[in-house]
């Protein structure tokens, strides 16, 4: 790899920053420019809606020294790319322009916002260490919340407020939640840990104001229920970071559509983590995740197929994601689009359960509450195309080892 | 080459369980156990994939 070649990463947060760590590791030993729309360095989010809510601190990934010196990285933050020139091989950000030779893009995606909040204040999404620390803040100050969109973020935020002995009410226009994230007899038996948590959960009602002088005082649902509020909390969902690339040129379609590689069809261009859709050669399809795992590891592929083309390795995963309800650990591997799913240990009203999910005759997915020591085995077996006998055939015998063991 | 895990970052996801089966285990009580003290040339490839797939930067190599 020679030297004077330029990498720029655009997204500085964890896909950018693997992505210059891999770049670095791989002994790329050129420049790296990383540009990040926020000012911060880069930093993790899963904790912001866990137990950075809860007062914890969140210092950021690395230090910047770490990334100046040991990285040799430069850093052009609080500076949003605006365009995107694959022809002349430069990325606009603010007055200045980067020319590069390899090209990451990771700007993740943005957090829906809820329309007509009329700038509210006390109204916020929670996507950014600045929306956490503001949410943290009317948690501080005791507020009546209502999380609107019963998701796992919405669903975290409930559970921090109750943690607090606060009031909290979530509204989700479904009448199951989490449908598209684990399909519908999970998605309820997820919900039910609402109710155990103490947390008042309306699904199938939509909202139809918010309202207050400056700052939001009530939530109107679509039923006639006025909700009373000092906190509103959109988890409403993410739409991918493309804006920058319009009339760039790459194949937008919810994401930056990219082949197995992570490549985007741009020569030297390669995108990563929650703002690429790309083939995953072990399903057979495109998908776009908003999950840590999928993004650190693409982040590290895209960076390094990035700098050496001719020799670019395909991304397979089998998608994994945990979230964390009251104290409980939900955690999900594999998809959730199936033709059957069985529960095969604990119940579904219980504190721990494993549920299967089938496809035809393949094991497809499994979601586990408080199932720490079993989801991984299914990963495992899913990651090397188990049929749907083989899952089933494991599970009974994880249960009778644990008859025994008892 | 050894693998090092801080047990204070570990939060018990098991990621690196997943991909490096021979090596990591969750176990009953959701605590990190290690199978194996030397790495074979055969777990590198997945002991490196499971330190950059580790949420909570716990896993470390050392020589
Ligand atoms: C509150 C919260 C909790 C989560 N919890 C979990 C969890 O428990 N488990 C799990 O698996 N996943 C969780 N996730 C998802 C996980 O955090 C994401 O999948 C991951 O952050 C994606 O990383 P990324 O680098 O692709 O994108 P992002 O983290 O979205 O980062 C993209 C960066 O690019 C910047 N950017 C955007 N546009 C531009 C531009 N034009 N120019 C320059 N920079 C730009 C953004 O400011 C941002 O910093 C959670 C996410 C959130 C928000
Ligand atoms: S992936 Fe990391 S946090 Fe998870 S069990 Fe392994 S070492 Fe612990």
């Amino acid at each position: 790899m020679s030297s004077g070649r330029h990498l720029v990463v655009v997204g500085a947060s964890l896909a950018g920053l693997r992505a210059v760590e891999a770049a670095r590791r791989s002994g790329f030993d050129g420049r790296i420019t990383l540009i990040g729309a926020e000012p911060h360095l880069p930093y993790d989010r899963p904790p912001l809606s866990k137990t950075f809510l809860d007062g914890e601190d969140l210092p950021p990934f690395r230090g910047e020294e770490v990334l100046r010196e040991e990285l040799g990285v430069e850093l052009a933050l609080g500076a949003a790319a605006t365009a995107l020139d694959i022809g002349a091989r430069t990325v606009r950000a603010g007055e200045r322009e980067f020319g590069y030779d390899a090209l990451v893009v990771a700007t993740g995606a943005g957090a829906r916002a809820l329309p007509r909040t009329g700038g509210l204040r006390g109204v916020h999404t929670l996507r950014t260490r600045d929306d956490a620390l503001a949410v943290r803040r009317a948690l501080d100050a005791g507020a009546r919340t209502v999380v609107v969109g019963a998701g796992f973020i919405g669903s975290e935020v409930a559970s921090a407020a109750r943690k607090r002995g606060l009031d909290v009410t979530i509204v989700e226009a479904l009448p199951t939640p989490l449908v598209r994230a684990v399909g519908e007899t999970m998605g309820g038996a997820c919900a039910a840990l609402h109710a155990r948590g103490g947390t008042e959960l309306r699904c199938g009602v939509g909202v139809s104001a918010v309202e207050g002088d400056g700052r939001v005082e009530r939530v109107r649902l679509s039923d006639g229920t006025v909700l009373a509020a000092d906190l509103v909390v959109a988890g409403i969902g993410a739409v991918p970071a493309t804006g920058w690339l319009a009339g760039s040129g790459l194949t937008l379609d919810d994401g930056v559509v990219c082949d197995e590689t992570l490549f985007t069809g741009a020569p030297g261009v390669y995108a990563a983590g929650d703002v690429a859709r790309w083939h995953n050669p072990l399903f057979g399809r495109h998908m776009r995740l908003e999950h840590w795992t999928s993004a650190a590891e693409q982040g590290a592929v895209a960076a390094r197929n990035a700098l050496d083309p001719a020799d670019a390795k395909p991304y397979s995963t089998v998608p994994y994601f945990w979230s964390d309800w009251y104290g409980a650990r939900i955690q999900f591997v594999g998809v959730p689009v199936t033709d059957e799913v069985r529960v095969v240990d604990g119940d579904l009203a219980g504190e721990r359960f494993v549920a299967l999910y089938r496809a035809g005759d393949r094991l497809v997915g499994a979601l586990t509450l408080n199932g720490q020591p079993q989801v991984m085995k299914y990963r495992g077996l899913i990651m090397r195309g188990a049929s749907w006998a083989e899952g089933l055939e494991f599970a009974d015998r994880r249960r009778a080892a644990a008859k025994e063991s008892v | 080459m050894k693998i090092v895990v801080d047990y204070a970052r570990c939060t018990g996801l098991g990621i690196c369980e997943s991909l490096a089966p021979g090596v990591f285990e969750v176990d009953d009580s959701g605590d990190l156990i290690m199978l194996t003290e030397t790495i074979s040339a055969d777990d590198l490839e997945g002991v490196r994939q499971a330190i950059e797939g580790c949420p909570t930067e716990a896993l470390r190599l050392e020589p």
